[in-house]
């Protein structure tokens, strides 16, 4: 049985490995609970939201006063396991949590946080079924809504088309539900959608979806939806010789990240999104070099920069509010919800503030994809 | 009509791909009486040894498959070893489990080494497409590459099971180990070369599936790997011309399905399928296959 004691060890070295996160710290410093998919299916924005968050608490540290110590523990987008990591972040002494990355296992997490009385902070779940109903779990993303109004306004306001066809991943809260704002915006504002045409986590063949679109004469694509699908349409539809706007939403943000990627089938790719990895200003540069130092080189995406926000907003609130290492999960929690009507941040993916029912009011940009990099849509 | 071929097209070439993994499904269920669930993730396997061979050493496509094949037919015969071969006499719930643990360890791996950021994989075998109807019908040349591929594959596989003495073991191991093995043959040995073999055209499916579809990340091999199977077993399991053909008909089931019926619906009509063959047929779809082949076809399960 020699080859079971070489797997068990492998497998071993596998989880310290992954157990590295949990570095340790002082004791008197602020424990926040980082919940995420960092393996699996969903592992990109699990490990885009930790890194994201490692930055912002090295930054805190590096400046002395309060330290903030990170939990971090993986939930592979699984509504149990989230519920288990959540529960295990809380015993190892989480006095408040930045997550859960993704929208259905943030759904079950916080309806267990809104009884036991933690304050919920997600970077990246944007339904509105995630804070809906519950006065203690916040967002730093869009809301999904929010999105596809957005989408609407910016491509009637511009005339970029007349004629959208729409493609969404039917299997995602996060695209059906831009879509079906977009949707409703378009009847309101008399935008045309000629094809609606789906997929979902599992597909690899977009054939049929752009095929559709360009028989009912599309002029722009819309694509609530995440990159990686993303970039097969666009390969497909340049195997077909189809060429309409492509239009997408804060998902389709990493794109040109991808290794191996071929830029110039994005070219001309419109994307409204809060963060852009190319942005000049001095902040997102110097995220930037961060966040590939403790990533080990990748390109952060907006997933990357809402955790870094979700990490300082929750530091500032809680230094408002006179929250320290010693203070229970509940009165940090009542204090967070006082501290979050009134704060304002401004970080890296724009100026935010709250309203008191969890949800973030902040402005999109409009970029156009152009050389392998974003330009300001207007420019 | 034009959109009918267009889509028809597409069909076998998803299908295509279908079929060369379903190729290696089948060798392995019809030589060891295994399913191995991890064949999705050898796919992966190769497909990301392809690609660091040409995006990161700068190695020429047709060197890097060779790499991919080699590092893949190791693979196999290490999995086996390891995980497989132990388990020869327990029952055949232990080893589907053992197979799937290995579809996650492999899959965890990968994270580790590639990390989850899809990767793309470079169209190398990109020589410009065929166009007919005033450019409506758009035929690529991954796609006549994998077709033609495919067809390649599948002769030389019921050649070699046929004509070889490798080949004629397997199917005296697929009709019967003991009295195979009374016979002087090499059981263990014949089924690591099934697992070397079906491991090798992992590796050409994977290069294949992505130069079609160019993500790749982690989890790339595990869905194909499921449908392949549905292929498999809907071509009769063990049998090789019915992978294949297995395997094209989910595709353009599977396309013209999302076409015709409903977008939404794709995956449901392809394991739909597969509900209602199983249901039908419940028995292997047999032996119309092989000009070279005895009465039963080269790798059908033993006759009752």
């Amino acid at each position: 049985m020699k080859f079971n004691k070489a797997l068990v060890a492998m497998i071993l070295a596998i989880v310290m490995v992954m157990g590295l996160c949990t570095a340790a710290m002082a004791e008197d410093a602020l424990k926040m609970g980082v919940i995420g998919p960092f393996t699996g299916a969903a592992a990109i924005y699990g490990n885009a939201c930790k890194y994201g968050a490692q930055v912002a608490a090295d930054e805190i540290n590096a400046q002395g006063g309060l330290q903030v110590q990170l939990l971090c523990e993986d939930d592979e987008h699984d509504p149990e396991k989230s519920v288990n990591a959540y529960n295990t972040v809380m015993d190892q002494g989480a006095q408040m949590i930045v997550g859960t990355t993704t929208t259905t296992p943030c759904i079950a997490v916080s309806a267990v946080a809104y009884e036991e009385r933690v304050f919920m902070l997600t970077p990246s779940a944007s339904s509105a079924k995630v804070p809906e109903g519950k006065d203690n779990m916040y967002q730093v993303c869009f809301e999904d809504p929010a999105m596809g109004i957005f989408s609407a306004q910016i491509i009637t306001e511009n005339s970029l088309g007349s004629k959208v066809a729409v493609i969404y991943n039917n299997a995602d809260d996060y695209s059906t539900g831009i879509y079906q704002n977009f949707k409703t915006k378009s009847e309101e504002l008399g935008l045309e959608i000629v094809s609606e045409t789906t997929f979902t986590d599992e597909t690899t063949d977009f054939s049929v979806q752009v095929t559709a679109a360009k028989d009912a004469g599309a002029d722009l694509v819309f694509l609530p939806i995440y990159y990686t699908p993303a970039s097969m349409i666009l390969q497909t539809a340049k195997g077909m010789d189809y060429a309409p706007v492509f239009f997408g939403v804060d998902g389709m943000d990493g794109i040109l990240a991808m290794e191996g990627f071929d830029a110039s089938l994005a070219d001309g790719v419109i994307l409204l999104t809060p963060f852009s990895a190319f942005s000049e200003d001095e902040h997102t540069v110097d995220f930037v070099a961060k966040y590939q130092a403790v990533s080990g080189g990748e390109t952060p995406n907006q997933f990357a920069a809402d955790a870094y926000d979700a990490v300082y907003a929750l530091y500032n609130a809680s230094l408002a509010a006179g929250i320290d290492g010693s203070t229970s999960a509940e009165d940090a929690c009542e204090k967070l919800i006082e501290q979050f009507a009134t704060l304002q941040y401004s970080g890296l993916t724009g100026d935010m503030t709250w309203t008191s029912d969890g949800k973030v009011s902040k402005l999109p940009n409009a970029y156009v994809i152009k050389d392998g990099g974003y330009v300001a849509y207007g420019e | 009509m034009v959109s009918f071929l267009r889509f028809l097209i597409n069909g076998i070439s998803l299908g295509s791909v279908y079929a060369i993994i379903a190729l290696g499904y089948t060798m392995v269920y019809g030589i060891a009486k295994m399913l191995n669930f991890a064949h999705g993730d050898i796919i992966m396997v190769g497909a990301y040894i392809a690609f660091c061979a040409m995006s990161y050493l700068g190695l020429p496509p047709l060197v890097s498959v060779l790499c991919a094949m080699a590092v893949c037919t190791a693979l196999g015969i290490v999995i086996e070893g390891l995980a497989y071969k132990p388990l020869r006499q327990a029952t055949k719930l232990a080893v589907l489990i053992t197979a799937i643990g290995v579809s996650y360890f492999l899959q965890n791996t990968a994270l580790l080494i590639w990390s989850s950021n899809p990767k793309i994989f470079p169209s190398v075998f990109s020589v410009g497409s065929l166009k007919l109807f005033d450019g409506n019908l758009v035929i690529t040349s991954e796609t006549v590459l994998t077709i033609v591929a495919n067809i390649v594959i599948m002769i030389a596989l019921t050649l070699f099971t046929g004509r070889t003495k490798m080949g004629k073991a397997m199917r005296a191991v697929s009709e019967d180990k003991g009295a195979a093995e009374l016979m002087g043959i090499n059981v263990n040995r014949t089924i690591s070369l099934t697992f070397a073999i079906g491991s090798a055209l992992a590796a050409i499916a994977g290069v294949l599936l992505c130069s079609a579809y160019p993500t790749l990340q982690p989890t790339t091999g595990s869905m194909p790997g499921i449908k392949a199977f549905t292929a498999a077993v809907f071509g009769g399991i063990g049998s090789i011309p019915g992978a294949m053909i297995g395997g094209l008909l989910l595709g353009i089931i599977e396309i013209l399905g999302k076409a015709y019926i409903s977008t939404e619906l794709g995956d449901a009509i392809v394991f739909a399928v597969l509900i209602i063959v199983l249901l039908f047929k419940p028995r292997p779809r047999s032996t119309t296959s092989s000009p070279t082949a005895s009465p039963s076809s080269p790798l059908s399960p033993a006759r009752r």
